[in-house]
């Protein structure tokens, strides 16, 4: 990049976090994995604690998150993420642990260690990528896609007589005396990115505080196995996969609330 | 006097076109006929001056493309600036 | 320290705390269950981690977890819940964390029974998890080497960052024997660790610890150093016991409970002037292999005793080559050969090879 002189009565007002490295990301284009990964990171940074975190990556699109998050980091099997971070935050209580996780990983295969952990009440923070399909196997039907929706394992549109409803993880995790915090968030414009990252840093801070389980669902688009432009994917998000996934908090325990009023 | 500026780190652009969508005014578009090191129309500033700084393009950008400056609200007298 | 009464499952749980155990995670499953029960009361006054997890599958990643922060982490299970794990041994095993497992092996296939049984031979030395590795496979034959063998166990995944696993059937988890323990060790300090460890990237660059390795040439390179790796321990951790084998012209070859029987079957043999020796792996991965091949350019014949169908058997004829004859006897389903089975497959064996 070519040098810009930068007039000096200008600040600084957005730059890439620490958190995060430099590496371009795989993601195709218009993704929001990479908008939730900068929102984990800048929370991270403004809370100090780049050097303290473990994350532990999915398998699904996000893979290879380990590439682009600028810290200690593990790649877990399909859905066992939760068991890991179980593991790690165990044995190590003085760091800040978190599982990022997309639908097939988090509500199909992972459905046992995420209830688990969440009801035992274990101090790591859950961020779970709803964008209702499998998007690294090409697009088949996640345990989140809506009914009706295509898919090329629905190609009909999901049936639920034959496939079942949709999972709602947040309501379902919410609903667990271990949690401390669980919410669904959307990342489908400015206003729905900067309340997930509120989400993201109260999650975090509770975790901190020893406060119990937290989880940040963020819906998420896939335009690419959605067969859709980038903003008609936004779109069709906005219109479909919020009312079928209300946004807002499942749970805000006591002690989270009480946090959040100190300040 | 532009109140903000951006800066574009073209490569990592992947011309998804969400900054575009969400410029309040409306200074951002796709370059024509012309490509980054991906192979993508990069993000380009049609009207620098217009720019406020606001950093939406950056908040909703999948690939940090943006950097974003503010002009400063009130000059700091030049003995306090670090 | 004096001998103890001590139970194989406890002694094995104890030991486990002796070599430095930071954390368990397990789940309860007969013969196996009295190592959960151990340090679930121990761990805890020690303030150590234990926790019972919901299922095996959990309780291989929570090991996972754990061996990644570098700290000294365990499981231990039976037979189907070792099944359970399988997905996870092989992610351990691929990233090079160090982790113990226990397999207090039970009769199967399915669900089999709670009876002691030696059927998870080819699974723990052949076949864990998917992809080529192989793990260092400990047997005992009695509580006292279950003790011993435990503390090398985590001493062996540490050095190698693998995976060792102590295989016992139900027979040694539940019997009561006087054995010594070790002194408890020191716990490791968290500046210990190694430094490829996710320890929190302070002052450093981030680690990772991923078993993926997209693109073929990426992919071998780490086959490579696995399979180099495992040369290492073939070339250095090969044990195995013998018994009587100065001058045997038979050779009993039998691990485990099995192989303690045997010794017996030896003692009696030898009363009736039948000239037997025993050897006995003390490692089934790496195995005896080179001594076994040595032993049949002198006896004329071996006699392989398992609580299977033959599992071990062929490891020994890979060993041995056809440089003497082999005959099996084997019993299933969690029945135990005694001396007096042991003994007409010997005689046998004797008559067939014409040896005394």
């Amino acid at each position: 990049m070519a040098t810009i002189d930068i007039p000096a009565d200008m600040e600084l007002v957005y730059q890439r976090p620490e958190s995060l490295t430099p590496a371009h990301t795989h993601y195709c284009p218009g993704c929001t994995h990479g908008i939730i990964h900068r929102l984990i990171a800048e929370v991270l940074d403004e809370l100090g604690l780049r050097e303290r975190t473990i994350g532990i990556a999915p398998v699904g699109c996000s893979v290879l998150a380990y590439y682009y998050f600028n810290f200690d980091m593990a790649e877990a099997a399909h859905g066992r993420a939760p068991a890991m971070a179980t593991g790690m935050k165990r044995t190590n209580p003085d760091k800040v642990v978190f599982t990022y996780q997309g639908d097939g990983d988090l509500a199909a295969i992972g459905t046992a260690e995420i209830v688990h952990s969440a009801n035992r009440g274990e101090l790591f923070t859950t961020i779970f990528v709803n964008n209702a399909i499998y998007g690294m196997t090409g697009g088949q039907m996640a345990p989140t896609t809506l009914p009706g929706q295509v898919s090329t394992s629905c190609p009909s549109g999901r049936d639920v007589e034959l496939a079942g409803f949709p999972m709602h993880m947040a309501e379902l995790l919410g609903g667990l005396p271990g949690t401390a915090y669980v919410t669904r968030q959307a990342v489908f414009d400015v206003r729905g990115i900067r309340r997930t990252k509120k989400a993201l840093t109260t999650a975090f801070r509770a975790q901190l505080a020893g406060l119990g389980f937290t989880m940040v669902e963020v819906l998420s688009t896939c335009n690419t196995n959605w067969h859709m432009s980038v903003l008609g994917a936004l779109e069709w998000a906005k219109d479909k996969m919020v009312g079928y996934y209300p946004l807002g908090d499942t749970k805000v325990s006591d002690a989270v609330r009480a946090m959040l009023e100190e300040k | 006097m532009a109140k903000g500026m951006v800066i574009i780190d073209e490569d990592r652009c992947k011309g998804c076109g969400l900054c575009v969508s969400v410029c309040p005014v409306n200074i951002l578009r796709l370059a024509e006929g012309r490509f980054n090191a991906k192979g993508y129309p990069p993000v380009e500033v049609s009207d620098p001056e217009k720019c406020t700084g606001c950093a939406s393009c950056a908040i909703i950008c999948p690939d940090v493309v943006f950097t974003v400056y503010r002009r400063k609200r009130q000059p700091q007298p030049a003995t306090a600036a670090a | 320290m004096a001998k103890e009464l001590w139970e194989g499952n406890a002694a094995i749980a104890e030991a486990a705390i002796r070599a430095g155990l930071e954390a368990f995670y397990g789940y309860p499953i007969t013969p196996q269950t009295e190592v959960l029960e151990h340090l679930s009361h121990r761990m805890i006054e020690l303030g150590r981690v234990f926790l019972q997890a919901e299922s095996e599958v959990a309780s291989i990643n929570m090991v996972y977890g754990a061996a990644c922060t570098g700290v000294r982490v365990m499981t231990s299970s039976s037979s189907p819940g070792i099944s359970l794990m399988q997905e996870g041994l092989s992610y351990i095993a691929c990233s090079e964390v160090p982790a113990v497992v226990c397999n207090i092996m039970r009769g199967g296939p399915g669900l089999g029974n709670v009876q002691p049984a030696q059927g998870d031979y080819f699974q723990a030395v052949k076949s864990a998890g998917h992809g080529d590795y192989h793990m260092i496979v400990l047997a005992p034959s009695n509580v006292q080497e279950a003790i011993d063998l435990m503390v090398l166990a985590f001493d062996l995944a540490d050095k190698y960052r693998t995976i060792a696993m102590l295989v016992a059937d139900g027979a040694i988890g539940q019997m009561m024997e006087p054995a010594e323990m070790p002194p408890l060790r020191p716990l490791r300090k968290p500046e210990e660790r190694g430094e490829w460890a996710l320890t929190g990237a302070r002052g450093r660059e981030p680690n990772t610890i991923t078993s993926l390795y997209l693109g073929a040439e990426n992919l071998e390179v780490v086959n490579l150093r696995l399979q180099e790796k495992l040369r290492q321990i073939e070339a250095n951790e090969v044990r195995w016991k013998e018994y009587d084998t100065e001058d045997a012209e038979l050779l009993l070859v039998a691990f485990g409970t099995v192989g303690r029987i045997c010794q017996t079957a030896v003692r009696e043999a030898r009363a009736k002037g039948v000239k037997v020796g025993l050897l006995r792996p003390v490692t089934l991965w790496p195995f005896p292999s080179a001594r076994l091949a040595e032993l049949a350019g002198q006896v004329q014949g071996m006699l392989v005793v398992e609580m299977n169908a033959g599992q071990m058997l062929q490891d020994v004829r890979l060993a041995v080559e056809g440089r003497c004859p082999i005959e099996f006897y084997g019993r299933m389903g969690g029945v135990i050969p005694l001396p007096d089975d042991i003994l007409p497959e010997l005689h046998k064996l004797e008559a067939a090879v014409g040896a005394g």
